[in-house]
């Protein structure tokens, strides 16, 4: 993510010659030679050139007659853990190969063993992108300069998920120490399709591509020049790729961390950061969030979702169904919440728990666990009374939804009953099937893990059992059947209730309400809980279709304007220092569905204060300027204040405040930076060309100097005849 | 392409450049600052003509086609009358510093003659624009691609180092041409090497049929060597004296004092 500006130090002679004479790069005497005699290309040359003026750069009309750049490209970059890197990548100069379209599996020898020009650059399609055809490539590696993968589009059938078939193995509760029969997923296989290729090493670069005019160029190219006909190999000039994806770090982490510690030139070169965001967090009753610690008569029911997913390639994670159903949910059950709370106050506490981080060794969840120990969290472990986790809950099937409880803690009885009780009662007016998996079942992958590692709380965690493609780049709305008619506009898509929103709507409500009855609220309250469908859709849209629309552009603060985007949301956590996108939106959705609007003024809103000389107030509420709507008739926007205790917190795992890159306790994960990640095809010369351009050039070489050296010695006699009439001028 | 191209392009286009240089030019402090000089003349020529391009071409319509063209033909007629206009420029420079050098000499006889100096002003603004006119190439000929991936010849980069070397030469020729005819006052000879310098530059609007430029500018290049061998003062003659090695004096000629 953090990506400095291209370099490349070969050019940089050039560059000096042509930043030396800026001015002048243009030859009219000789006009450059232009490889296409259409005049337009001229003209285009000719602009090229006074932009080339202008700018100085090194964009000129001879590369962009060599050269198509790729775009739309997204690449597999390397991470790093205490112990390994995984990921791809390029040489500095790039990963040069001549392109082959792999049309099936038995094609692979021709990549791997027949074909006579390596090495291969390989065009996959979805259904070979499989483990078996990766790892084939992958050991064969010195045939292979790198892959490129064509995103279809549509999601291919039977499923796909490039994460491991037991995910977060090392880091949840399910060691060798806690039950060793649960250990390692012997019990549930919770990914069986997860083939764990995003976890393997690769050292070629690998890129995805859309399916759009490029991937139709690189076709057309390798149709013409590259495919073999009846078996005859093809001639040159040959089409070829080349990948530039050249990762900073290498080995893991701990040696990463250490190189970022030399620095030898002024300016600081770091070769990783660690991944890592913020936490988002708010509570039906505001806490003083500037007294750590223990908080004595407090008792917090956490209510828990995960922000964050990931795929093979970096910067697409849509994760709908394992993150943004379970979220979106957990925000639309606090909306709920927010009037019976605020008329009748339950006993305990409801503190909504967005974590972070959660796909890579639960880095949000063990940094809450972390700062509660150590005193930097408002509350601490002895104030939760139970957790309630919302997983993955897009996709239910006969609206069964499954209760999941620790079979450990659970040999003490007592502890989940409570919790079960509740969410069963619920359920069942709401005509959902909660129901409980036998009881050898461990918990699938989930943040409650991390609080069951510290001690054993009563906590159930609500999922669907779906993982056709867990933690992969097709885990988008098709995945979770989100249309819309055709016909609508963008702004009747946002309001439009799709069913998904009307299932996400039930799921909601029964965990608002489970939440208000876990919390000690009345019975008599219960059927006042409802989530609002409409926000639900609404939500979903704007993390699944377009986070940049009027509903979002109205409840966003002015500064955090530049997180709305045009695309489905990227949940991808990112490096520590970068702000991901989730973060923000979550924030401010939380704060205005739970929060209340204030008649302030945006200065005092901004301070953190109702009036000049309130003091108080920043450590119960955090206070959020609202853009607001533009009224009918104006074009400018009618700001609010919000005040609600929607706040976020550090999700950086408590490996890097500790220092101790080894400790398999915490999560160690680091993204290796880059300098310059692109691709471009173009054409490539047989080598017997290049061996005659340089033998020609050698010639006329040796050539000139025999000649010159014959001409200049006999010049005397040669222009001998006009020697002495011109010294005779003189 | 690769480093490979890189080198046979730069030894085809300055192979000749650099030899005469080596031999000709760089024992000789004096010849080295005329071939400067005439190289710096060159590039004035060019900055003037870019200025008036730049200028043109803002003030001009960046979407008609048709207006673009005629922009750059009249761009390469004002570059190449501009770089003539130089020429003679630097001739004339030329003369009031030769009779500056002469009062200076303590001897009796010029140190360069004007011929000489012809010969090394044309080198000079030769190498200039040779290096304006492919460098740029070169620069994208190290990668590894070549051109063709719009359906273009992959012959772009050969061709350019062979016009690049002709030009050179042509520069040359002109060179020694040019400033014989002055010499002469023989105005005709003058418009003949404008009208040829002309020519070669508007043959390029050929390209990208490679054939077509090349092959006109070579068989200029050949008459203008011609004739520049024969106001150079060499004849047929000398030359039959020189290849037969009838001379001589030929094993004496490195030896001789100039």
């Amino acid at each position: 993510m953090l990506a400095a500006v291209g370099f490349n130090p070969r050019c940089c002679f050039f560059l000096f010659l042509f930043f030396k004479f800026k001015l002048f790069t243009m030859d009219f005497g000789l006009v450059t030679i232009c490889p296409n005699v259409k005049p337009f290309f001229l003209c285009r040359s000719f602009s090229a050139f006074l932009l080339f003026i202008l700018a100085g750069v090194s964009c000129n009309s001879v590369g962009k007659k060599i050269y198509v750049d790729l775009n739309n490209t997204v690449p597999c970059v390397r991470l790093l853990n205490a112990t390994h890197q995984i990921g791809c990548q390029s040489s500095l100069s790039g990963n040069v190969g001549v392109l082959h379209v792999l049309e099936s599996e038995e094609n692979l020898d021709w990549v791997l063993d027949s074909g006579p020009n390596p090495p291969y650059m390989v065009i996959l399609e979805t259904p070979l992108f499989t483990r078996s055809i990766m790892m084939k490539l992958k050991n064969g590696s010195s045939r292979v300069a790198g892959v490129a993968f064509v995103v279809p589009n549509s999601n291919p059938a039977g499923g796909f998920s490039p994460h491991t078939s037991c995910p977060n193995e090392n880091s949840g509760v399910y060691t060798e120490g806690y039950d060793p029969t649960l250990a390692n997923c012997k019990n549930t296989v919770w990914n069986p399709l997860g083939s764990g290729l995003s976890y393997e090493d690769f050292d070629f670069p690998i890129f995805s591509l859309k399916d759009d005019n490029d991937t139709e160029v690189i076709r057309q190219c390798y149709i013409v020049h590259n495919r073999p006909v009846n078996g005859s190999t093809p001639r040159y000039p040959l089409c070829a790729m080349q990948l530039f994806s050249h990762m900073s770090a290498v080995t893991n982490t701990p040696t990463c961390m250490r190189r970022n510690d030399i620095n030898f030139s002024i300016s600081p070169e770091y070769v990783c950061d660690p991944l890592g965001d913020s936490n988002v967090w708010g509570s039906s009753r505001p806490l003083n969030n500037t007294a750590k610690g223990h908080k004595m008569w407090e008792s917090v029911v956490i209510a828990a979702a995960r922000l964050d997913s990931r795929s093979f390639f970096s910067n697409v994670a849509p994760g709908t169904e394992s993150a943004v159903s379970g979220f979106v949910t957990l925000l639309a059950a606090a909306h709920a919440l927010r009037n019976a709370t605020q008329e009748a106050q339950p006993n305990r506490t409801i503190l909504y728990a967005f974590f972070q981080g959660e796909a890579f060794d639960y880095i949000g969840s063990s940094r809450m666990v972390y700062d509660m120990e150590k005193n930097q969290f408002p509350l601490d472990m002895d104030n939760i009374h139970s957790v309630l986790e919302i997983g993955q809950v897009g996709l239910r099937s006969d609206s069964k939804l499954w209760l999941h409880t620790d079979p450990v803690s659970r040999r003490n009885a007592t502890v989940n009953k409570e919790l079960i009780e509740n969410l069963q009662l619920v359920a069942r007016e709401l005509n959902i099937s909660g129901e409980e998996p036998n009881l050898s079942q461990p918990l699938p992958p989930s943040s409650f893990q991390r609080f069951l590692l510290n001690r054993p709380i009563p906590g159930v965690v609500l999922e669907d059992h779906r993982s056709e493609f867990y933690e992969s780049m097709f885990d988008n709305r098709e995945y979770l059947n989100i249309t819309y008619p055709p016909e609508l506009t963008p702004e009747e898509q946002l309001e439009y209730v799709t069913d998904t929103a009307k299932a996400l709507t039930e799921v909601a409500t029964m965990v608002g309400r489970a939440l208000y009855k876990q919390a000690g609220g009345e019975d008599s309250q219960l059927k006042n809980i409802n989530a609002d469908s409409q926000i639900v859709t609404q939500m979903l849209y704007s993390f699944l279709v377009q986070s940049n629309n009027s509903w979002l552009q109205q409840i966003i603060s002015p500064d955090s304007i530049g997180h709305l985007n045009d695309r489905p949301l990227n949940l991808y956590v990112g490096v520590y220092q970068q702000a991901s996108e989730p973060t923000a939106l979550v924030h401010h959705l939380l704060a205005n569905l739970t929060g209340s609007v204030l008649n302030i003024t945006q200065e005092n809103c901004n301070n953190q204060r109702e009036d000049e000389e309130d003091k108080e107030s920043k450590h119960m509420y955090y206070y959020i300027w609202s853009q607001g709507a533009a009224p009918p008739n104006s074009t400018e926007r009618r700001g609010f204040c919000v005040r609600s205790t929607s706040r976020v917190f550090r999700a950086l795992s408590p490996a890097f405040e500790e220092h101790n890159y080894t400790n398999k306790a915490y999560s160690t994960w680091t993204e290796s930076r880059w300098k310059s990640i692109r691709g471009r095809i173009f054409l490539v010369a047989s080598h017997e060309l290049e061996m005659l351009t340089l033998g020609v050039g050698i010639g006329v070489l040796l050539t000139s100097l025999l000649l010159t050296y014959f001409i200049s010695s006999k010049a005397d006699i040669l222009f001998s005849s006009a020697r002495e009439p011109t010294n005779a001028t003189y | 392409m690769t480093a490979s191209v890189f080198f046979g392009c730069t030894f085809i286009a300055f192979g000749p450049a650099i030899s005469l240089f080596l031999f000709t030019i760089a024992r000789e402090p004096l010849r080295v600052i005329f071939l400067i000089a005439g190289a710096f003349f060159w590039l004035v020529s060019l900055l003037l003509a870019s200025l008036v391009w730049f200028i043109s071409v803002r003030i001009s319509n960046m979407d008609n086609e048709a207006q673009q063209k005629g922009l750059l033909i009249f761009g390469v007629v004002l570059s190449v009358l501009l770089q003539e206009v130089f020429r003679f420029a630097y001739y004339k420079l030329l003369k009031k510093a030769n009779e500056g050098l002469l009062a200076l000499s303590q001897e009796e006889t010029m140190p360069i003659s004007i011929r000489q100096l012809a010969y090394v002003s044309g080198l000079g603004f030769g190498f200039m624009s040779g290096a304006f006119s492919v460098v740029n190439i070169l620069a994208d000929s190290v990668g590894p691609g070549t051109v063709g991936i719009h359906g273009d010849s992959q012959h772009y980069f050969l061709s350019s180092a062979f016009m690049t070397m002709a030009i050179i030469l042509l520069h040359m020729f002109w060179g020694v041409v040019f400033f014989d005819a002055c010499e002469k006052q023989c105005w005709w000879a003058v418009a003949a090497v404008v009208i040829s310098h002309l020519t070669v530059s508007c043959l390029t609007f050929q390209n990208p049929e490679y054939v077509a430029s090349l092959v006109p500018t070579y068989v200029i290049l050949f008459l203008m060597g011609i004739w520049a061998f024969y106001s150079a003062g060499g004849s047929l003659r000398t030359l039959k004296l020189c290849l037969t090695c009838k001379d001589k004096d030929f094993l004496l000629a490195n030896h001789r004092p100039r």
